[in-house]
Parts: C-alpha cells; structure tokens; sequence
C-alpha cells in the first residue's frame, strides 16, 4: 500500500517527549536538566552499563520538564519534554545527503561510534546494537545478515529505505562486516519487493563478499533464526542465541544508522515510520524525529479515519495497540498501524479442539496449545521445560486459532514468569 | 484337558504370586524409609486445604515442616489460625506464640461510577495479562482492573467480583488470610489487614500513587496525599508517602476521625453502625477506648 510512497520529511512538531529508555536494557541516565538549549545530536541521557543505549536530542530548543508520558509500553514513563527552537544541529553532523565512501575506520572505532551513536536494532526489538557486535570469548563470527525481509505486512518503511538509500545500506553493511571481522555479508529481502532486490542487485557490484538473497514470502520471515535457517542452513539451538552458531543479524535501517553515524557523525535521533491502515486513503513513510507524538503522524495523513478502532505502534502481528496518541515515537516504532472498528475487534473465544494448527504453524516448533494450558493454570516451571522461552511472540497461532483462543496472550505471560523465575535462581 | 489347563494356570501365578510376595517383602526390608509418624498426625491436624498460605506446598509440606522445626515462631497456618496451631503445639509439646487474625481488604474503589474507562481492553480476560500490556482501561494505572485473577486465586470461596462496581469484595467469615489473593493481584491491591472485633476495618482504599491532581482526574475516590488524614490521627497511625497515604493497621483505634476529613472518600469504614451526628460518633468512639 504505502510501498510507493517515498519517504517525506515529517515537519518537526512544536514540542517532542523523548523517553529515557528507548532500549532493551537499563534506562539511560540524563545529563542535561530542566531549562538548558539543547541541539540536534546532543546527548540527554547517558547509557549506565553496557545494554542499554546513550539518548540523543532529536530537535533543537529548551528542555522544558522531565515528565511522564504513556509510551509504547502502555504506562506512563519518564521522558524529556523538549520545547522546539529553530532547527540547529551539532555542526560536526553532515547533513548533506551526499554519498560518502566510510573508509579508513577499523573495527574498534566503529564499534565506539555506534554505542556512542545510541543504535539500537531498528526493526522493532530495539536491542543495543553494539552488544550484538562484541563477540563473546571462545565464539567467532563468520556471517553477517541483514535483514530486509520486513516481513510483516503493511510496513513498509525498510522497503523505501532500501530502494532510497541503497548505497547507503550496503555501506553500512561493510562497515558492520569491518566490525564483525567477517568477510560475508548477506542481505536477504522477500520476493515480494521484486524492485528493492533488483536495486540493491545492481549496486552490490561494487561490494566484495556481499550478497542479495531473495528469500520466500512467508511470515516470519524476518525472525532471527528464521532469516539465519533459511540463508545459511544453520539453527540456533535452544536458548542459544546466533552468535553460537557464528551469525549476526541487524535490520537495514541498523545498518543505515551506523552508515550515518559512522560517516556522517550524525547519532540515531530519526528513524522512517509508515503510518498506513486499511482505511487510510494515501499511506505515507515519513523520517520521524524520535520523540515526535503519534498524533502528529496522524495529523500528516490527513487526520483520523473515523472508523478507527484501534492504533497499533508496529506491524499487524507483533504490533501493539497504543492507548494514547499522544505517545511519542521511539527508536523502535517501525510504523503506526490504523485498524478500523470492525477488524479490531477479538472473535468471541470457543474451546480448543486439539486441531493442533498451532502446532504445525509455530516457527519454533513448540505447542502452543499446550503452554497456553499451563500459562492459565500458571505451571511455569512446566513451561520451562516446554521451551516457552524459545518463543518468539510472532503471533502466528493466535492468528491461525480456529477458536480464536488468546494462545500469545498466556505464552506471553509465562514467558515473563519463566524469565523471572530463572532470573531468582541465579541470585 | 481343559481342567487341566485350568489347574495349571492356578498353580503357575500362584506360586509366582508367592514368590513375587517374599522378593518383595525382602526389599522391602531393605529399602525401608523411616518416615516420623508425627507427621501423618500433625497433617491430620492441619485443615487439609492445600492452599500455600504458610509458605510450603501443601498441608503435608506444613506438617513436615513443623515436626523438624525447633522454634514454630516463623511457621503459621493462616487457614487454622490460633485454635489449629495451639493443638498442633501441644502434640508436639513446643510453645507457639497467638498471632493476631487477619483478612483481605481490597484497596480500590474504582467503579466505573468513580473512574470512568478511557479506552476498552479485549485481551485475555486476566488481570496479569492485562497490566504485563498496559496502564489499564481507564486513567489510574494503580487500580483494579476487575478480571478476577484473585478470585481463581482464591481456595474458600471468599472473593468474588461484584458486577456492579467490578471490583473484587471479600467475604470476611469466608477468608482464611492465605494471602493466595495478594500474591495473584499484580497491582498489589489487595492487603492482609488486622482483623477487628465485629469485621469493622478502616483502611485507606486505593493505591494511586500519582499526584493530587492527576489522580484525581482519572478516580473520583482517589487519595490525593492532601495529608489532611495525618494531621487529624491523634495515634500517628498514618503516614503519607508517594502521594498516598497509608492506615497502620496496629496503631489504628478506628476512631474515624481520619474518615470524616478525607475530602475524596478514598478511606474507607466498614461495618460500623451508621452515625447520627458527628459528636455522637465521636462519644462513641471515646467510649470504646
């Protein structure tokens, strides 16, 4: 739907709410107080250990309050209230879209400018970047994937990203793969962006050891290990993670933002969004500047589809319905989803049947049915040893269910309880 | 012919029978696990109603527990209470020290009446799931969210969903104090209280830690931390932190004087006669001292 449109410029709001944490992992800590003038690219907060991510101003202006504002989570988080003046950026930060070749960094440098950047993975898990890229003693890297694939319907924005900013991408492929120490790099799309494949195709000529795999419309496609299993054969065990099997995956918008940050010295304060929806009549890609409220999004589309019933911050399947619009949008939010009434809606539950279509679409290979039993009887050791931790929430059964059962909804809640549990016994 | 396969057949698992009987009875002996036979009588004792509110799994777990326990000071069966414990001590013949009863009160009064629904929730109909995904469905994001996660928690039948407020209201002869409540509550709602003569409670009912203001907005009946409570409570009985403020159970002597300038009606009195006038509560109140 919003594949054709190319990526505008949203304008910058009067005021923007930038969470401290915007990261998997510790919230970062401020540096800056109440009444000072901040600049684009300026650090307000700093990471206090190493997961987590350094938070950077996304606009020019006072910092106005330090404030609780409903985030993405759904409750209401500290974040900076930044009063927009004029748009002024640090002025080692090249704003120029030129394409500039990144050469003469080593491995050491890179990696000290993407944790100083604040990247995070962009394609929705917002993991610090950085922690991906340190191999852990005893392993070894051998391939880096980057992940294209975009996997879940409606979004759009690594599409256009791909097809705008080729170069860029392919760069920032080469200055991860510097990183990593690796010498293949892979960038797998979905045939499903036929345009972006042929694009990235003829420009990868000038790269060694990179290449374009188109892979197979599927969902999840863009799942870790699922990317990992169907480029390179490998499967990461149990509770393993793919560093042990020796892959890393970043998103391309990942590998964008360590382009920037590298070569263009400019840290992660903007990201490109989709705001699209069945009932949205022109669905666009906007470059966001983090902190930016969705309702502004929404006002750039042309207001609200009186229909609408919910507002998801993310895709169809892994989304999740926000329940403010003055929410900000984070590091992570790949696109705002606009779901009329009617398809919002929960079917009324029925009863498991044992048909077992959970079983044989799971990506994981766990029985669904069977931990959403013990997640509503709360057996969460048992679970344990089910694997529930190996699930990766993608939705799949949920959505295939016959009986429309909140299969996610239970697993989801053991996998907390497992983790918190396991978290005890190492105390 | 066929009587003698019917002899046969007798003779053979019979005598198999008696020699699985004499290997058995051999390893048996051998394999024999001494078990303190204190503890089927204590476990006899206890209420046999599983409900982990002493801390182990199960009545059984208890009565182990209590039989190797030097000092029963730290283990209690909320469910027996006094009566159950003094027994199980004289069997023993270890001292145990009278525990105050206690019951469940439910700190939120947020009826839809009071606190009004900003969005609708669909998800799994469970109070964990539900605040794992958000705030809630309305502006408080300390209150119950009324799906029930502490009434499936409940063992005695002592909680139930009232339909008409959608909160949860405890039936205080049914409630043993197991606590099963409490620990399934993810808000944190729900407190194990001293329990008064005549069930009356005075207990500020509500959570919000969220400013005055703020508070107020998303709950009629919300406490705003205005500190009027404290400085009215003769006992020191009170205290506010977080915006909110809190009755200590032990100090309170339910003299209802906080109640009366609470301006929200967050603190609550329960099974008190109703009061004519304010001196006459205040004579009585006087009286019970």
């Amino acid at each position: 739907m919003s594949a054709s449109a190319a990526i505008s410029v949203l304008p910058i709001p009067s005021e923007v709410f930038v969470p401290f944490s915007q990261h998997i992992g510790a919230p970062s800590e401020p540096v800056v107080a109440i009444g000072d003038k901040v600049k684009v690219g300026d650090i307000i907060a700093k990471s206090t250990s190493f997961v987590s991510a350094n938070i950077h101003s996304s606009v020019s202006g006072t910092v106005a309050g330090i404030e609780y504002i409903v985030d993405a989570s759904g409750y209401p988080r500290q974040a900076f209230r930044i009063s927009v003046e004029g748009d002024e950026w640090r002025p080692e930060i090249d704003r120029s879209s030129a394409f500039v070749k990144g050469n003469g960094y080593d491995a050491k440098q890179i990696l000290e400018i993407i944790q100083s950047s604040g990247i995070v993975g962009l394609g929705g898990a917002t993991f610090p970047s950085h922690v991906k890229l340190v191999v852990p003693h005893g392993k070894k890297a051998d391939a880096l994937i980057i992940n294209g694939a975009e996997c879940e319907p409606y979004l759009t924005a690594d599409h256009r990203l791909m097809l705008e900013k080729g170069h860029e991408i392919l760069e920032g492929t080469r200055l991860l793969m510097i990183t990593l120490g690796v010498t293949t790099g892979y960038i797998a799309i979905e045939n499903n962006k036929p345009d972006a494949i042929a694009h990235l195709k003829t420009l990868v000529k000038n790269y060694e050891g990179i290449e374009i795999v188109p892979l197979k419309v599927k969902y999840p496609q863009g799942g870790e290990k699922q990317l990992i299993k169907s480029i390179i054969g490998r499967e990461v065990p149990s509770g393993g993670l793919p560093i042990d099997i020796g892959a890393v995956v970043q998103n391309v918008a990942t590998a964008y933002a360590v382009y920037e940050a590298v070569v263009k010295h400019k840290p992660l304060f903007e990201r490109v969004v989709t705001v699209t929806g069945k009932s949205v009549k022109n669905p666009r890609n906007f470059m966001v500047r983090v902190g930016t409220p969705v309702s502004c999004l929404i006002d750039a589309i042309g207001g609200l589809p009186e229909d609408t019933g919910k507002i998801i911050s993310g895709g169809p399947m892994m989304g999740k319905a926000l329940n403010s619009v003055n929410s900000p949008v984070a590091k992570g939010t790949s696109g705002i989803l606009l779901v009329p009434e009617k398809l919002s809606r929960r079917s009324q539950e029925a009863v498991c049947i044992r048909c077992s279509k959970c079983v044989s679409v799971c990506p994981m290979g766990l029985e669904p049915y069977l931990l959403f039993k013990l997640g509503k009887r709360g057996f969460y050791d048992r679970m344990e040893v089910e694997h529930v931790l190996d699930c990766m929430e993608c939705g799949s059964c949920s959505f295939t269910c016959p009986a429309k059962l909140p299969l996610l909804d239970y697993i989801r809640l053991g996998k907390g309880a497992v983790a918190k549990m396991i978290k005890n016994r190492k105390k | 012919m066929s009587s003698t396969i019917i002899l046969l057949t007798v003779v053979t698992l019979s005598l198999l029978g008696v020699v699985s009987a004499i290997v058995l009875y051999f390893v048996a002996q051998k394999f024999k696990v001494f078990e303190d036979p204190r503890i089927d009588d204590v476990e006899g004792l206890l209420p046999g109603a599983n409900c982990g509110g002493c801390g182990y799994p199960g009545c059984r777990g208890m009565a182990d527990a209590l039989v190797k326990a030097d000092d029963l000071s730290s283990l209690f069966c909320p469910v027996g209470g006094n009566e159950t414990m003094g027994k199980i001590a004289h069997y023993l013949g270890k001292t145990v020290a009278e525990k105050e009863p206690r019951v469940a009160v439910v700190r939120c009064q947020g009826s839809p009446e009071h606190r009004k629904p900003t969005n609708v929730y669909d998800g799994a109909m469970s109070c964990a799931i539900s605040a794992s995904l958000y705030s809630g469905d309305t502006g408080c994001q300390y209150g119950c969210l009324g799906y029930g996660d502490c009434v499936s928690a409940c063992n005695f039948d002592a909680i139930h969903i009232n339909l008409v407020t959608k909160l949860p209201e405890v039936i205080d002869d049914k409630c043993t104090a197991c606590g099963a409540c409490v620990t399934a509550c993810p808000k944190n709602i729900i407190e194990l209280r001293r329990k008064r003569p005549k069930d009356r409670k005075i207990f500020v009912s509500c959570v919000s830690m969220d400013k005055g203001a703020i508070s107020r907005k998303a709950c009629k009946v919300s406490c705003i931390g205005c500190g009027k409570c404290v400085k009215v409570c003769a006992f020191d009985a009170i205290t506010l932190q977080n915006n909110l403020a809190y009755i200590d159970a032990q100090k309170c002597t339910l003299c209802r004087k906080c109640v009366e300038v609470c301006p929200t009606n967050a603190i609550l009195e329960l099974n008190f006669p109703p009061r004519k006038k304010t001196e006459v509560a205040e004579g009585e109140v006087s009286g019970s001292l």
